[in-house]
């Protein structure tokens, strides 16, 4: 999994957003640490999630992410300077 | 090809396990990876809409070679008023729900816009009763937009 390449980068804490994106590659931001957002992540085709502002993903994501091969990242910045970093290094907004 | 699952109303650690199930089924059955995308789009939004709602519900599968038909029926409080619940931005759903990522008003606009039809009616009191369907060939899909 870990040779995937993203090319986008999507930053939300609402889910719903996420499933209105059509984009394939794409990673996910968020600080919503929950198993919706591995949920979401799967039935979006995101193939990594960043959890920022230092969210922790809990036994039962991770689970839930290795059965889906989902990459996990726990990230302690904010959604701010998470997403400048990402997109100085070249992601691409979806939008 | 029919598959049947139960939904409890606010058990959201479970939301989605049915859209799961089916997402395996389709990519077992090659369909194209974008119409996967726009049934289990679907398909998880009212999973999430029931969990969200309805005391319990259940959803009934059926895949045939052209499309996939989604019916999803719940014991509920119903939606007084459906144009309004399509627009969106309109939502009654609770804080926990809010909390969990969803509720924001976006749901049904999205099963519709991702949807080739879409049937929603709804008894205040009783529940809601939805159809989902979605061709795999995606041609009538790309037609609509």
């Amino acid at each position: 999994m870990l040779q995937n390449e993203v090319e986008f980068a999507f930053a939300s804490d609402l889910m719903s957003d996420v499933l209105t994106i059509q984009s394939d590659g794409m990673m996910l931001l968020t600080g919503l640490a929950n198993v919706q957002a591995v949920r979401t992540a799967e039935m979006s085709d995101v193939s990594c999630i960043v959890f920022v502002r230092n969210k922790k993903a809990t036994p039962e994501m991770i689970e839930l992410a290795r059965e889906n091969d989902t990459i996990l990242i726990e990230c302690p910045y904010s959604m701010f300077k998470t997403s400048g970093i990402l997109f100085q290094q070249g992601l691409k907004p979806v939008f | 090809m029919f598959f049947d699952y139960e939904i409890i109303g606010g058990d959201f650690s479970n939301a989605g396990q049915a859209s799961s199930s089916v997402k395996k089924v389709l990519k077992q059955l090659n369909v194209d990876p974008k119409v996967i995308k726009r049934v289990v789009v679907c398909l998880y939004e009212a999973e999430v809409n029931v969990v969200a709602h309805a005391f319990s519900g259940k959803i009934f599968v059926d895949i045939d070679t052209e499309r996939i038909v989604m019916r999803l029926q719940d014991t509920g409080p119903g939606i007084p008023d459906i144009p309004m619940a399509m627009q969106m931005g309109y939502s009654t759903a609770s804080a926990e729900v809010r909390e969990m990522g969803f509720g924001a008003g976006m749901g049904l606009p999205n099963i519709n816009n991702n949807a080739d039809e879409f049937k929603i009616n709804s008894i205040v009191g009783e529940g809601t009763n939805v159809e989902i369907v979605v061709y795999f060939d995606g041609e009538s899909y790309e037609r609509g937009r």
